[in-house]
């Protein structure tokens, strides 16, 4: 165990902890969990034949050039998206802000395929709105310019208007989080509110502006039904293409081989941007962020900033999707679909509280218990959330068939009884891909929750009497609740929208709502598509709102007594 | 913790447990084919023989690939892909058995079943050409080969060549006119390109009535499904548009087809049978013809009312093997062609 490096400051540390079980146990879950992963990356040492001379005479130019070009115009799009309106709803008020402050995570419930087909059935050259040019002014196709919806453009901003959110929570959480007092400070010393948002929140707030940002990178780079509809040739349509095109399994894992390493590149600035701004920003702000009024033009602008974002992404798809699913009501409600609702549900709950245990568990471990392999395991398990899911599923797979089918050669050898597949086929199998998948998005979110519980804050706890298990009810809870609200949130919406590992991994006669929705719109069918993924949004709005409500009430006293007069924005 | 004697006690209890289970008859289907493609027909089968069946849908090479990676305790039995060039992938990596079956033998013609009986066509598709009734007639085009034309410049709508259906066609393409000649086909297409490959074949035939290309190719039941459509707009685009079937003064429309094979480590290979033999029959190749708007492998059982709407037609007759033995040839050649 070299690379554990023992002693770390931190007075507390439970008895858990103290044992080295710590880092042996998230060892053995890293190995676990990140297996996936390196099934994927073993896929280097085996020969892929004249394919890649293939690929590189031809096209995987034009992946990396348009995976590239994508993940550039996403990051303008949500950036953009995300950060103003967090801003808004933190600092002023004005008529409407509680009600933007959770409508602006509505699009989080649409899956990004479906906000590109909805769009798509609008705005296609043979969609309604063309039809309505072209008659009402007497052209035909080629008299008048009207943007391409399945383009590289169309696609950034499709993702765009669904991914912004997790730019849009994150910021919002930092803001939130921020002492009044600093940006009273600031302005004190004579800056606008403009220029201390520019000067002081958001350099604050940087760090988790950056993980919403990579979270939305790494959807995009993992997306494939949008760009496969669009036709635009990226890493993971050439990753499909590869193998069920040419055939090629080993090739097609040494192209998710080098996705992952360009992902891997974002991983490390992020980690890097990380380290460059330390700020312990207290999660308890000794006085609240006092909001501003806004009149006149301003809150026009409001308006736009924060209502643009909701009616694209959420309210106009929303409303295409209510009228497919009128068309072809009677053929949706079957006696099937309640299963579907359930199944899709029970599996996104079960996903969401294990990811988040997970991700305390490994989360407080790295922080009671600093060591280089607490680094690298957490950036090892960062990257199944970037993979396409088929490849994360497949390489799933692999090591469980492995495991069932030596168990079973072993009891055939000596009970002379067999026991056939045990965990292939099961809902632990998918439970299991869903962790290797969305555990990441947990890690990331509990992570920047226990950054905002400042070491000092443990040391007055001590000091106070307080146990390791007071410490974490009466300190920590209070002050992380609206992180760990988020990481069951960001889970369970992922899961009820997941798709590719669900469709490979499933045991028999399991259907879930994202499952239907996929069915129906790859038959091209999508007004029959339209209902399920009307029941994939519904549902997606009760945690949403269970998430507004909680990130609406103020921290506990006994966090803010705890942490008083450890106001400073900057420690460290 | 527990000892050996433990260990084992508690084994074989689940063992025994496990063991008391007493099984019904069931098959078990892994299908390529969506549910609602296929679980009516399935339903169907339960009722007739008592057999229970248990179904997954997935892309046809993932559950391949699921197959291979479950080896001999893979629980699937039947194997239902929709195209053939996925069936010839599943023999070559030797998950498939033979069926031995006089019934599938008679009822199957030989070109659309596989030469060692390892797996057999189900249901016929073509992919033929699709024009705009009011802009072209149908003399002014008859071949494939013609869509290469510069007469077509900027009027051809088609679907990415990651579709295994257009992947289908250029293996066709191979196997009668050579690579060299093929490649040369496909730059042309690739120029006649009304714009970048999108969308599904749908969208080609709406695209073909929006007024944005003359020809669109497609499968013949995604136009069919839109004639049955519950949406009027679907059925009004449709209308519009004409058929032409390809080729016929030569060697006929390219067919593809949905079918299906044994599984090798199948636990029930006589339900497995049963339940493809069952897929061929009278009721169920009726069912794919008016439900699926696809042409039974038959040739007794009539096409369905919107199917006879497209005239009959002359199929190329070549053994499908041949499309799956050409499909990465097929590929790469799009690449090549720039076909994205």
């Amino acid at each position: 165990m070299s690379l554990i490096k023992l002693g770390s400051n931190l007075p507390f540390r439970p008895r858990l902890f103290r044992l080295r079980l710590w880092p042996l146990s998230l060892l053995a879950l890293t190995v676990v969990l990140a297996t996936p992963i390196f099934v994927v990356l073993s896929s280097v040492f085996f020969p892929a034949g004249d394919i890649w001379t293939h690929l590189l005479d031809t096209v995987l130019f034009r992946y990396i050039r348009n995976s590239f070009a994508l993940m550039v115009g996403v990051s303008v799009g949500v950036l953009a998206l995300g950060i103003l309106p967090a801003w808004l709803v933190t600092a002023y008020r004005f008529p409407g802000s509680k009600l933007f402050e959770w409508a602006l995570l509505l699009p989080l419930a649409i899956p990004a395929y479906i906000i590109a087909y909805t769009y798509t059935g609008m705005l296609d050259v043979a969609g309604p709105l063309q039809y309505w040019l072209r008659d009402m002014f007497g052209w035909s196709y080629g008299d008048y310019w009207f943007p391409e919806i399945r383009s590289l453009g169309g696609a950034v901003v499709m993702f765009s208007l669904v991914f912004y959110p997790y730019v849009y929570l994150l910021a919002r959480a930092a803001f939130a989080d921020q002492s009044g007092s600093v940006v009273e400070v600031a302005r004190s010393l004579g800056c606008s509110q403009r220029s201390a948002f520019l000067r002081v929140a958001l350099p604050l707030a940087r760090p988790a502006i950056v993980v919403g940002l990579s979270i939305t990178l790494m959807e995009t780079l993992a997306d494939y039904g949008t760009v496969q509809y669009f036709g635009i040739s990226t890493f993971t349509t050439g990753i499909y293409r590869t193998w069920n095109g040419l055939g090629s399994t080993v090739a097609a894992a040494q192209l998710a081989t080098l996705l992952l390493s360009f992902v891997f590149v974002l991983v490390l600035i992020e980690a890097w941007s990380r380290k460059q701004s330390r700020f312990y920003n207290t999660g308890a702000r000794a006085r609240p962020n006092s909001s501003q009024p806004l009149h006149g033009r301003l809150l026009l602008l409001a308006y736009l900033a924060c209502g643009l974002p909701v009616v694209l992404g959420f309210i106009v798809p929303f409303l295409q999707l209510l009228y497919w699913a009128s068309l072809t009501f009677d053929s949706i409600m079957t006696s099937d679909f309640l299963g579907y609702l359930f199944n899709s549900l029970a599996l996104a709950a079960i996903t969401a509280f294990v990811a988040l245990a997970l991700a305390l568990f490994i989360a407080y471990g790295r922080r009671l218990f600093p060591s280089r392999l607490a680094q690298v395991s957490s950036r090892v398990l960062g990257l199944g959330y970037a993979l396409p899911g088929t490849v994360v599923a497949i390489g799933v797979l692999v090591p469980f068939t492995f495991l069932d089918n030596k168990v079973s050669a072993f009891m055939v050898s000596r009970f002379d009884y067999n026991t056939g597949l045990l965990l292939s086929g099961t809902v632990f199998i998918l439970v299991f891909a869903y962790l290797v998948r969305f555990l990441p998005i947990a890690l990331n979110t509990v992570d920047a929750g226990l950054a905002k519980v400042r070491p000092s804050m443990d040391e007055a706890g001590r000091s106070m009497g307080l146990s390791p298990l007071q410490m974490m009810r009466r300190v920590h809870v209070p002050i992380m609740r609206g992180s760990l609200a988020t990481a069951l949130l960001l889970v369970f919406v992922d899961v009820l929208k997941e798709l590719p590992a669900t469709l490979l991994l499933r045991p028999f006669n399991f259907n879930t709502l994202a499952i239907r929705t996929f069915e129906l719109a790859n038959e091209e069918r999508l007004a029959d598509a339209a209902g399920p993924a009307l029941a994939i949004v519904l549902a997606s709005l009760i945690p949403v709102i269970l998430l507004s409500r909680s990130l609406r009430q103020p921290s506990n006293t006994p966090s803010k007594k705890a942490s008083q007069g450890a106001s400073s924005a900057k420690a460290d | 913790m527990l000892g050996n004697k433990g260990f084992f006690t508690c084994a074989l209890s689940i063992t025994i447990l496990l063991a008391g289970v007493v099984r019904a008859a069931e098959v078990n289907v892994y299908s390529a084919r969506s549910e609602d493609l296929i679980k009516p027909a399935l339903d169907r089968f339960s009722e007739e023989t008592g057999i229970e069946v248990n179904l997954i849908t997935e892309s046809a090479d993932a559950l391949i690939r699921r197959i291979q990676l479950e080896g001999s305790n893979s629980p699937a039995d039947v194997l239902l892909t929709v195209d053939a060039g996925r069936l010839y992938r599943a023999k070559e990596a030797g998950i498939l058995a033979s069926v031995d079956s006089p019934i599938l033998r008679a009822r199957i013609p030989a070109a659309y079943r596989d030469p060692e009986e390892q797996w057999f066509g189900l249901s016929l598709r073509s992919r033929v050409i699709m024009f705009d009734k009011s802009r072209v007639s149908s003399g002014e085009i008859a071949r494939y080969e013609d869509l290469a034309d510069p007469k077509w410049e900027g009027e051809i709508c088609i679907r990415s060549s990651g579709n295994i259906y257009n992947q289908s066609l250029i293996a066709s393409m191979i196997e009668h006119s050579g690579e060299v000649a093929t490649e040369l086909w496909a730059k042309g297409l690739v120029a006649n390109m009304a714009r970048r490959p999108q969308g599904g074949d749908r969208d080609q035939i709406r695209a073909v009535v929006a007024g944005q290309c003359k020809l669109a190719v497609a499968n013949t039941y995604y136009l069919a499904g839109m004639l049955n459509s519950d949406v009027a707009v679907d059925v009004e685009v449709a209308e519009q548009i004409g058929v032409l079937w390809p080729n016929q003064d030569g060697r006929g429309a390219h067919m593809n087809v949905s079918g299906a094979g044994m599984i090798k480590t199948s636990q029930n290979p006589n339900e497995a049978r049963q339940l493809i033999e069952f897929l061929s029959d009278d009721y169920a190749q009726g069912w794919y013809s008016e439900v699926n708007n696809e042409y039974s492998i038959r040739a007794n059982i009539p096409a369905s009312v919107t199917l006879k709407r497209f005239g009959d037609f002359k199929p190329d007759s070549i053994n499908l093997e041949i499309l799956g033995r050409n499909n990465e040839a097929s590929v790469k050649l799009a690449d090549r062609a720039g076909w994205q």
